[in-house]
């Protein structure tokens, strides 16, 4: 009786152990995922840096793939990826923000429950279908709108997808901004008003200050997914590296030019196609310092506040 | 009346005389405030308007009625098998289908039928006010057709049962709804297990130190990494390394499911973190192990939370292109995959490569396209919403 007892004990110890070690296993693969990412991408950037020269990526201005005597120089690439992701956080942050103020500050909290998840559906379309939009609605605007000034813009100007791309991430920085304003203590809040402040300076002098941290995060994050993103520039934006700072240009960016080294003829081992590596791994390094920064900026002000919502 | 309201704002020592402006300017602000939320809904509204205006028209598709000449020499050069002046107006791939019909009702062998006929995809755009390239000649022939009444729109069933294809008028997106199936099931089957499993381990086994936080650091890092990279992933690993086959299900669906895995993970987690400790503890109380507690008594009560957040991240592996195209699913698929490892398309590969062709009638059935994928993507979210309605429990 004993010892089947005992037996029956061992068998489950046994047991639990195989089924932690599953789960040990399931959680490795994240891990395994980043570095998988990492590697793969780093593998073939060094073989693309094997052909050309390290230097001549970084800060050459002719991008021009081939071509006999083909160049990577992939500073003009770099200016127009920096310009569209300026455009679309010029219209992305001040609206998202302005958002997110109204729904924390103003809005009764029944309004709140509604308007959140409207905004959300901003966030849910899919990025092929903000593309589709953007060339074939966004961009014919664009060109009506700068010859009524005078101007001349081209279908595929910069302006249309970064307008594009910012109300993609509109959501991204109201929803993150909305719970970073509501977690500033209220105590705060009727300070302000004690010393006579209006809801407004109480707002821009008090609230938004303690939240800067959070709404700073919310920004990089934002950022991070401007540069990252994909379908709306390659079927918006151009295809021609333009060192030049006029949004009504064309101008193309990292990711189109990831995706044009990829779906060419070129052979796999060409500097063609791992030119798409070099350029990943310069989006995966940039992409990871500014999430890195943005999660410890959000840390920091969840252990301020003593915020386990966030 | 009014002097002594001066006098009495001069003698009150708390009358701040830039109130006014003051108040004036957090009225501004609120405004602004305001002005920046209805921006954003009314980007939404006209976004879908624009969207269902364009899309609609591709619900109908135009029919001509036309006299088809069934003989051994139309079946064998299907273009005879019209009057000469209608041959603009139907379309090739309705007439290459003759034959087929042909087995359906033998007895139209040489005869003349007098039968409604797909028409044209410049007959149809013409016919919708789009652009169109049709001539003046062809141009008279359909406007005395429809004036006798022998032009008509369908609803466009082609649409949902054909494959792509090159004639515009003959794609649908049949082939990219079986191959997104394929793909998401691959996804589900690798990325809701290994979620699951990591987020038990996480909330209920793992103690504080410093593997579990590598491991959550990764996951976050992981949610915020740009998805054409997990392409470059795919393509380096799955496709180079491992051999799998290019363009196939197989290959989407597991660069999807690595994708998808933060976002089962975190709302796995959350659901499992929602389950009040008191109910271990009575677990413990009767003399079950951790596994026991975990497996009959927490997972079961956070079961609708992890299925919410697994449908939530399937809505959106189902919306993904980026990494999908760098591992070449925006092949020319016509007929729909029957396995995992043939080459495949999905929705939103299928829209990037219709809103890439020149032809009008392809803007049309992208639109179209848009909304059938929209509409599955709101149907989930309202499945998602309904099951954390359904199953909230208040402890």
């Amino acid at each position: 009786m004993l010892s089947s007892l005992q037996s029956e004990k061992k068998r489950r110890e046994l047991n639990e152990k195989l089924i932690k070690s599953a789960l040990i296993l399931a959680a490795v693969i994240s891990i395994l995922t980043t570095f998988g990412i990492l590697f793969s991408i780093l593998f073939e950037a060094i073989e693309f840096f094997k052909l050309r020269s390290f230097w001549y990526f970084l800060t050459g201005t002719t991008w021009s793939p081939g071509v006999a005597n083909s160049q990577f120089g992939a500073l003009p690439i770099f200016a127009g990826t920096f310009v569209i992701t300026i455009i679309a956080l010029l219209v992305a942050i001040p609206i998202g923000l302005g958002s997110a103020i109204y729904m924390s500050e103003y809005a009764s909290p029944k309004l709140r429950d509604y308007l959140k998840p409207i905004l959300e559906v901003l966030a849910g379309i899919p990025t092929v279908v903000y593309g589709f939009f953007a060339a074939i609605t966004v961009a014919p605007l664009v060109v009506k709108v700068a010859s009524f000034f005078g101007l001349e813009a081209t279908f595929n100007s910069a302006l249309a997808s970064g307008i594009v791309m910012g109300i993609m991430i509109i959501p991204l920085i109201s929803s993150l901004s909305d719970d970073v304003i509501r977690a500033v203590p209220d105590s705060q809040r009727k300070a302000a008003f004690g010393l006579g402040m209006t809801h407004g300076e109480t707002i821009k002098n008090i609230v938004i200050p303690s939240a800067m941290p959070g709404i700073i995060s919310a920004s990089l994050l934002a950022l991070s997914r401007a540069l990252g993103e994909t379908m709306i520039v390659v079927m918006a934006a151009g295809l021609r590296p333009n060192l030049s700072w006029n949004p009504l240009e064309d101008m193309t960016t990292v990711t189109v030019t990831i995706v044009n080294s990829l779906v060419g003829d070129f052979e796999f081992n060409s500097p063609e196609t791992l030119s798409a590596f070099a350029l990943g791994l310069v989006l995966f390094v940039v992409t990871l310092i500014l999430n890195m920064i943005s999660l410890s900026l959000i840390r920091k002000f969840k252990e301020k506040y003593k915020v386990n919502t966030l | 009346m009014i002097k002594r309201k001066k006098r009495n704002k001069a003698h009150n020592p708390f009358y701040d005389p830039t109130l006014k402006k003051r108040h004036a300017s957090a009225k501004r602000f609120k405004k602004f405030t305001l002005t920046s939320l209805i921006f954003s809904i009314a980007f939404l509204a006209f976004f879908l308007f624009d969207m269902i205006g364009k899309g609609l028209p591709a619900f109908n598709i135009t029919y001509v009625k036309v006299d088809v000449t069934f003989s051994e020499k139309t079946l064998e050069d299907t273009r005879f098998a019209v009057p000469t002046s209608y041959r603009n107006l139907v379309s090739r791939a309705a007439l290459r289908d003759l034959p087929k019909l042909l087995e359906k009702n033998p007895t139209y062998m040489n005869s003349t039928q007098n039968l409604w006929i797909l028409a044209s995809s410049q007959v149809d755009q013409y016919v919708k006010n789009h652009n169109h390239n049709l001539k003046d000649k062809d141009i008279e022939t359909v406007n005395e057709l429809y004036a006798e009444g022998l032009i008509k729109k369908k609803f466009n069933a082609i649409f949902f049962t054909n494959g792509d294809s090159k004639i515009p008028e003959y794609a649908g997106i049949f082939s990219a709804v079986i191959g997104s199936i394929l793909t998401l099931t691959i996804t589900m089957l690798v990325a809701f297990p290994i979620g699951v499993m990591t987020a038990i381990y996480l909330e209920e086994f793992a103690g504080d130190n410093k593997f579990t936080r590598l491991i959550e650091i990764n996951i976050n890092n992981l949610a915020a990494i740009p998805s054409i990279l997990f392409g470059l992933l795919g393509l380096a690993i799955f496709i180079n390394l491992f051999g799998m086959p290019r363009s196939s299900p197989l290959v989407g669906g597991l660069t999807l499911a690595l994708m998808t895995l933060p976002i089962i993970i975190v709302s796995s987690r959350a659901a499992l973190r929602a389950v009040p400790d008191s109910i271990r503890q009575a677990g413990y109380g009767l003399g079950l192990n951790k596994i026991q507690v975990t497996r009959d008594h927490v997972l079961p009560l956070a079961f609708p939370g992890i299925m919410t957040g697994s449908i939530i991240g399937l809505a959106q592996a189902m919306g993904e292109t980026a990494p999908l195209i760098i591992i070449g699913m925006i092949a020319f698929i016509p007929d729909a995959p029957t396995m995992v490892t043939q080459a495949a398309t999905v929705i939103p590969a299928q829209l990037f490569t219709w809103a890439s062709m020149p032809e009008g009638m392809y803007i049309e059935k992208t639109a179209a396209g848009i909304l059938v994928l929209l509409s599955i993507l709101i149907s989930l979210n309202a499945v998602a919403i309904y099951l954390r309605k359904k199953f909230e429990v208040k402890w």
